[in-house]
């Protein structure tokens, strides 16, 4: 009988413990990453729960921005050295599986706080509330916990081992529970980062997508990756200015900047044909002037080698 | 009655576009002098940083010790830098004048490399200083004739706008005073040989000349059309169209345009052995269904299936729906960094949008002999800043700063929250290069406007 009874307590208790584990995998399983395997240069929602996954663990103590970079990269390796994983820096199956298992991800404040374009951190073991700063309706009381939520940034800096992120959760402890929030679905948030080229700014690339816009706005897009190419060429050449607005603003070099049409909004294909020309594209074969031959007066450039036409510009050395 | 009331408003009126008028032709006049200042200050400050350039460079000259020419080397760097973005902010564009232009240059490159030289272990050379000789004598002819169109403006209260103006009309100004001077100082620099800089390669000269030494046959145009066809993903009978590349290449290219339902697929291809230089897809990709690792798998797929081969992945990264993919060839577990290929993925179907081995052809048949490192990673690591962490390591074949290829070590490391690639030369553990690598850039726009 005894026996009987022990083995009734055991199924229950079993059957208790399976039905928590499949529910708590359950649970975790519909917040967690897709089936894609994430590496450095990758940008998107798998990315802001990896740092957000990462942060939690104390790896990662950066912005949770959405860009996988190289800190993201570090942290990851980190983690998988630390978890006993493959050292690859890749968010394989295995490691994606590990790192859902080891720590929570509050998908909702996360994206909330993207959202509304707090500051923020998503460390484990500190009160969520305190995590965020700045942005205008997160105001109340938000000087007294300031203090409190930059500790565990300060205390990871050093390197974001599980030992440091021990001190940090120990240095909080009267930071409260996580996860009070009601389980509404989270509003879809973008990165708020973005990966740029070696050398250049969302800026730079922006003044340069205004001059091919307005130097070649009915150019095909061979036609504008081309112009894009020639001032790239031209920063290289030592006859020229070395930085990207010199070249633009060179009295009498477009004709765009001349007559102020560079100041037109410029269309994503223009951007998109800047990115080209900065990641290696040229299509004129490394020509540093261009003239339409209908509307060129100048001899001089007549003059000069011609080395192909794309649209209505011949390039030239 | 009327008539006076008549004559009365016009009058109002005329009086009242009459003030219209002077307010604007004045607000007129105040730009262009305004804009006219802004010329005056550059070409001034050109000749007075010629007029300097060319003391500096005489002290140099003069100095006995070539041991203590490294300070006076670095001011003319300086200057020389000045005077550049002088010329840069004078409408010459369209005036032959590169050559001078391309004098200041040089002289900036010869400066800087010997100024940041230990000129105690490497003093000048004969050569050099010979160079540095020649230099002196431009610079003298090039001072002169500026000084003359300085005094020429002065006196006869010269404009630069009428300048910008002659050369945007098109007419041929001969009796530009301003355009004739510039135009002498540029035949001055001409007479002088361009070897006198001695033989540095620079980057754009080797490409070239690894282009035209591409082994194989010309190819037809019907040829270019079939290796176009290969790279792209079109029917048989989809609209092509091949053109010659003008005369003043310096290399034999054909361009072929490809046009059909994923739009127009432009690509270079040389004559001599048919290969691949760039190809283009202008396709607007509009969603993301395939993950970047995915695209990578494609983008090494396409490779491997064209016939390149011992390439390995070294960069990856995601501009909105498109990934981006640069491969550098690695042989006898050395990266060879200046055989680069660039490939586009699209992330919506996978398909290849761009290509571009640009960089790859210009130094792929160069004979290299890729040489044993002489000191040990451990000696190398000494090499670099204490404070660096160490993540990474591995051996690559670089151009230093003066283009020579080098074998290195490739140290990649963290210091604070930054990360860097450091170079250290595998035979005398010299620091080669080191490079800060890029951090993802904040979008402004969201964290200024706060609500998305």
């Amino acid at each position: 009988m005894i026996t009987r009874k022990k083995w009734m307590k055991l199924t229950i208790i079993m059957f208790i413990c399976t039905f928590l584990l499949v529910s708590g995998v359950h649970d975790r399983g519909a917040k967690a990453f897709s089936n894609q395997v994430i590496q450095i240069g990758a940008v998107g929602d798998d990315v802001i729960e990896l740092q957000s996954r990462l942060q939690y663990l104390g790896f990662y103590t950066g912005k949770i921005d959405g860009v996988f970079g190289w800190r993201t990269y570090w942290a990851l390796r980190n983690f998988q050295y630390e978890f006993g994983l493959k050292v690859d820096g890749l968010a394989g199956a295995t490691t994606k599986q590990k790192l859902v298992r080891a720590s929570q991800y509050n998908e909702k404040f996360v994206k909330d706080q993207i959202n509304k374009g707090n500051k923020f951190t998503h460390y484990g073991g500190v009160d969520l509330n305190k995590q965020k700063t700045g942005g205008k309706d997160g105001a109340a009381g938000n000087t007294n916990q300031k203090p409190a939520t930059r500790a565990p940034q300060g205390n990871n800096q050093n390197r974001n081992t599980a030992n440091n992120n021990q001190q940090a959760r120990g240095n909080n402890q009267g930071g409260g529970t996580t996860n009070q929030q009601p389980a509404t679905p989270a509003a879809p948030a973008k990165p708020t980062a973005t990966n740029v080229p070696n050398g250049f700014s969302q800026n730079d690339i922006k003044l340069m997508a205004n001059a091919v816009h307005g130097e070649s706005r009915g150019e095909p897009y061979i036609g504008q990756v081309a112009v894009a190419a020639v001032i790239l060429n031209r920063l290289e050449s030592p006859s020229f200015p070395h930085t990207i607005a010199g070249v633009i603003f060179e009295p009498g070099a477009f004709t765009a900047v001349a007559d102020g049409q560079i100041w037109l909004t410029p269309n994503e294909t223009s951007k998109k044909a800047v990115l080209d020309a900065i990641n290696g594209w040229d299509p004129t074969g490394g020509a540093i002037y261009y003239f339409n031959p209908n509307t060129a007066t100048n001899k001089w450039i007549w003059s000069r080698p011609q080395i192909k036409q794309i649209g209505k510009h011949i390039f030239c050395k | 009655m009327i008539r006076n009331i008549l004559i009365g408003v016009l009058t109002v009126g005329i009086v009242g576009v009459g003030i219209w008028g002077y307010q604007e032709h004045k607000e007129k006049n105040a730009i262009l002098i305004n804009a006219e200042n802004n010329y005056q200050r550059a070409f001034h400050e050109l000749t007075y940083n010629i007029d300097i350039l060319h003391d500096k460079i005489g002290t140099t000259l003069a100095m006995s010790s070539r041991t203590s020419l490294s300070p006076t080397l670095a001011e003319v760097w300086r200057i020389t830098s000045e005077a550049n973005n002088s010329v840069g902010q004078l409408p010459l564009t369209l005036l032959p004048f590169n050559k001078t232009e391309e004098f200041l240059s040089n002289i900036g490159d010869f400066s800087y490399k010997t100024a940041v030289r230990d000129l105690e272990k490497e003093p000048l050379t004969d050569e050099e200083y010979n160079t540095l000789q020649s230099l002196y004598s431009q610079a003298t002819e090039i001072k002169n004739e500026l000084r003359k169109v300085q005094h020429l403006t002065l006196k006869n209260n010269l404009r630069w706008m009428d300048v910008e103006m002659a050369i945007a009309s098109g007419r041929e100004a001969a009796d530009n005073t301003i355009i004739d001077g510039f135009k002498t100082v540029e035949k001055k620099v001409e007479g002088y040989s361009e070897t006198d800089m001695g033989p540095i390669m620079t980057s754009m000269q080797e490409k070239e000349s690894g282009y035209r030494n591409l082994p194989g046959k010309k190819i037809t145009k019907k040829e270019a059309v079939n290796i176009a066809k290969k790279y792209t993903n079109v029917s048989q009978n989809a609209k092509t169209k091949v053109v010659e590349n003008g005369k003043g290449s310096d290399f034999d290219f054909y361009s072929v345009s490809i046009q059909d339902k994923n739009g127009e697929t432009n690509m270079d291809i040389t004559k001599k052995g048919g290969f691949p230089i760039w190809l283009i897809n202008s396709r607007d990709v509009k969603e993301q269904k395939i993950s970047l690792n995915d695209a990578s798998i494609k983008a090494n797929q396409f490779l491997t299936e064209r016939g390149f081969k011992d390439l390995e992945l070294f960069e990856s990264t995601q501009y909105d729906h498109i990934g981006l993919f640069n491969f550098v060839t690695k042989k006898n577990n050395v990266r060879i960094y200046p055989e680069s290929i660039m490939v586009k993925v699209a992330l919506d179907d996978g398909s290849i949008i761009g290509f571009s081995a640009e960089q790859y052809l210009g130094t792929k048949n160069k004979h290299r002999d890729i040489p044993s490192a002489k000191i040990s990673e451990e000696d190398a690591r000494k090499a670099i800043n204490k404070n660096v962490n160490v993540m990474e390591t591995r051996l690559a074949i670089i151009n230093n700063d003066v283009n020579d290829e080098v074998l290195c070590y490739e140290f990649l490391g963290t210091l604070d929250n930054d990360t860097y690639r450091i170079y250290v030369n595998a035979q005398d553990g010299s620091e080669e290069y080191v490079e800060k690598l890029q951090n993802a850039e904040p979008i402004y726009e969201d964290v200024t406007n706060g609500k998305a």
